[in-house]
């Protein structure tokens, strides 16, 4: 593996943490908005509950994704940088919206629901506006005139294509969500949640296949180059439906520790991961060795190989360092009967 | 306006918000350890609600701080894409270490705020410890990519390319230290101070019962010593950071004390303008002999003026005045925490008077204003240099027009934030009188969060 690859693959495995972990905590936070109004109240609870601990860490992610792309690939980041001021400063604001009045709404209980709502609102946005960097990158925007590289507006917001990857990254905030709350409101023993999650999965889960299929066939118009490569992964395409349809089965599962509850949902949550999984294999790889298609290869955006092994020895020593605090904080939280099924 | 001036108004009002709330982020952790230990030192339940106050205080503040940080974060790719690629290239790591910094601060905060009552006392000190560690870290690491600014090292650009890169000198470089320290030492105080504040505030209100006051007058002890420490600590550094600017950024130094002229024996000007024209600080107090001192700890040190150097790459002759208000709001906080000392110590008087009350009041606030003007001293006193001698600021600029939009648009956002924030705070610490949280029993160990 060259250093080249090895810095992408970094890279790209944050992305892939960020993807799982945002999908779940902007569809936390919607659910929790959805539900607030209703005789359902535990289904916000139960939200709520895996949202606060774990939103600044999610957070992290976002950071991190971006240190990692300007010290690995700076060459790219000048490019992004120039192209993404807008959307970028679009994200950035919703973000700061989103993650204050979800704190907000925590602490003033009286004005939860009005905070509750804006949270809610930008948090759904914010995904549709993260994925459409992929859209960006695969080139058809970008102008480059007088030297200076441009996103052309007005072609991004009349592109199919565009639209595709947000429609999917919304649906897929409300599945992956659904699916892990209704793992959580399982393991809270709260079967009233857990059904309303399941069904919540049933619909959104199809529904953001369906979408997969728009931006492939968006993608044979506007990105042949890519839509070609991509199908040259066909077997982690086809492995990657497979996947889902595991899920599905999951779900229909009698469950083995509930008696009265249909579905496995913690099997069906690894299922989908590992769908998402493979199709991001099966693009990245694809979208390899382009950063930018055309102008920006990992190659050509690389960073100096001296400051390369320098990270690369902080990041061996960040993750030693870090692993406990990740297992200790994933027992606290999400394994602990005291927090998660609290009397 | 040109989008230099409007780029670097836009990061300028992201920096001198994030600031606020990061020096707060950055403070208040220590404070909230100290309360924690002096809880299971003494076993006074008064210091358990101190932490449980404070922490809420913190929770909010980082609901702002965090996103305000990751702007500023992406901001410095979306304004700055020409400083980026060479920071990129050169200056990583501390960018890199400071995301472990995060994780560290994200991970213990929720373990010390969400399963407080589900871990053992030893395990919540050892978690807002490294909540404590998590924040300072990321201070001293990004103030890190500040003073490589200052002080470029572990590489030379050479016919527009990056040549000769060593990333760890690059890291080590020459005020690493020095002003990390101060940035660090500073947020200790301010962080301190602002506590104090709140604990005068709440001293001079009229009709509380004796607990309440006691519980206040106990925060307010304890912030006034925090304070005290770290702004002595603050001033000590701070000399030394003076002098790293006559070492490595003479102009600097010069634009920051008005002087044109090279000379020994050099007097140190307080108050007054910098007037270009007459190469003179109009109105300043001179002090002779005092500035070649300060620089050089010998009264014959050379100070080189401002004539010494072409004029393009004089920094803005208003940084003077910053500096004086940095160095001023410094010295009146240490006098301050002096008079608290003098008068618990020697004069043996549990109470303050009023009159110091309402002093202690204003050191909080004066507090961030001196950290505001630190900022902006150090920031606009490099200019036209983003990174001294290699890149110009207007080099780094992004080419995208539509900068004054969102200028606007963050602002407003700024703004809202803001309101918000202060808000929330008086809404919950009134819905939470501190009477109602002294009165509920103490519950061995544990702490109700």
């Amino acid at each position: 593996m060259t250093n080249e690859l090895i810095a992408i693959t970094v890279l790209w495995g944050f992305i892939f943490i960020y993807a799982v972990m945002a999908t779940m905590d902007f569809g936390a936070g919607f659910w929790s908005m959805i539900y607030i109004h209703r005789d359902k109240a535990n289904a916000t609870k139960i939200a709520n509950r895996y949202l606060s601990p774990t939103w600044e860490v999610t957070n992290v992610f976002i950071v991190a994704i971006v240190v990692a792309l300007f010290s690995f690939f700076p060459g790219a980041a000048f490019l992004l940088g120039t192209v993404l001021l807008v959307p970028g400063s679009i994200i950035l604001i919703l973000l700061a919206v989103r993650s204050a009045f979800l704190v907000f709404a925590h602490v003033a209980k009286e004005y939860e629901k009005a905070l509750t709502y804006i949270s809610g609102i930008t948090g759904i946005i914010i995904p549709a506006l993260l994925i459409s960097v992929l859209p960006i990158t695969h080139g058809e925007f970008i102008d480059i005139r007088k030297g200076v590289p441009t996103l052309d507006l007005e072609r991004f917001f009349t592109s199919p294509h565009a639209y595709s990857f947000m429609g999917f990254a919304i649906l897929s905030t409300l599945f992956l969500s659904s699916l892990l709350l209704a793992d959580y409101s399982l393991e809270a023993g709260d079967g009233e949640a857990y059904r309303l999650y399941r069904r919540n999965a049933w619909i959104t889960g199809p529904l953001s296949l369906l979408m997969t299929g728009g931006m492939m066939l968006t993608m044979r118009y506007e990105a042949k180059w890519l839509y070609d490569k991509m199908m040259e992964y066909w077997p982690w395409l086809i492995g990657s439906v497979a996947m889902f349809a595991a899920a599905g089965i999951a779900l229909s599962l009698p469950s083995s520790r509930h008696p009265h509850v249909r579905g496995r949902p913690r099997l069906a949550v690894i299922a989908i991961v590992i769908q998402y999984f493979l199709a991001s294999y099966a693009y990245g790889k694809a979208h390899l060795p382009y950063m930018v298609y055309p102008d920006v290869t990992i190659e050509s955006a690389f960073t100096h190989p001296d400051t390369f092994r320098a990270l690369f020895a902080s990041y061996i020593v960040g993750f030693l360092i870090l692993f406990p605090g990740f297992v200790y904080f994933w027992r606290l939280f999400m394994h602990d009967k005291r927090y998660v099924r609290p009397k | 306006m040109d989008d230099v001036i409007i780029a670097r108004s836009l990061f300028g009002t992201t920096m001198a918000f994030h600031i606020i709330f990061a020096t707060l982020g950055v403070g208040i952790p220590i404070m909230i350890l100290l309360a924690e230990l002096l809880y299971q030192k003494t076993k006074d339940y008064d210091y358990a609600v101190m932490a449980k106050r404070w922490t809420k205080g913190l929770a909010v503040l980082l609901g702002v701080a965090i996103p305000s940080g990751t702007i500023a974060g992406v901001q410095l790719s979306l304004l700055w894409p020409g400083f980026m690629e060479v920071i990129g290239k050169v200056m990583s790591l501390p960018f890199q270490i400071e995301i472990y910094a995060f994780f560290i601060e994200a991970l213990f905060m929720s373990i010390y705020v969400y399963a407080a009552d589900r871990i053992s006392p030893l395990m919540r000190i050892v978690s807002v410890f490294f909540v404590a560690l998590g924040a300072s870290a990321s201070a001293i690491l990004i103030t890190n990519v500040h003073a490589f600014e200052g002080t470029p090292a572990g590489f030379r650009i050479e016919n527009g390319e990056i040549v000769d890169v060593d990333p760890w000198a690059a890291f080590f470089n020459p005020s690493f230290f020095v002003t990390a320290g101060h940035v660090v030492l500073s947020a200790y105080m301010t962080g301190a101070f602002v506590l104090a504040s709140i604990a005068a505030c709440q001293l001079l209100r009229a009709a509380q019962n004796e607990q309440v006051r006691r519980f206040h007058q106990k925060a307010l002890k304890l912030s006034l010593t925090v304070g005290g420490v770290f702004s002595l600590l603050t001033a000590i550094n701070g000399h030394e950071s003076a002098q790293l600017l006559h070492q490595y950024q003479p102009e600097k130094l010069a634009a920051a004390e008005g002087l044109f002229e090279t000379q020994s024996h050099a007097p140190l000007a307080i108050g007054g303008f910098t007037d270009a024209k007459t190469q003179s600080v109009k109105w300043a107090i001179e002090i002779p002999w005092a500035l070649s001192f300060l620089a050089g700890n010998r009264f014959d040190t050379v100070v080189k003026g401002l004539n010494d150097f072409p004029k393009e790459w004089w920094p803005p002759l208003f940084v003077h005045t910053l500096f004086n208000a940095m160095v001023g709001i410094g010295v009146l906080l240490l006098f301050l925490s002096a008079a608290a000392l003098i008068w618990q110590k020697w004069r043996k008087r549990p109470a303050f008077p009023r009159w110091l009350l309402y002093s202690f009041v204003a050191a909080g606030p004066l507090a961030v204003i001196g950290i505001e003007c630190g900022w902006i001293f150090a920031c606009t006193g490099r200019q036209p240099w983003v990174i001294y001698r290699m890149m110009k600021t207007e080099e780094a600029v992004t080419q995208t027009g539509n900068l004054a939009v969102l200028f606007a648009l963050f602002v407003s956002i700024y703004i809202l934030l803001s309101i918000a924030v202060v808000l929330v705070l008086r809404y919950y610490f009134r819905r939470h009188p501190v009477a109602d949280e002294l009165r509920k029993p103490p519950n061995e160990g544990t702490l109700p969060v």
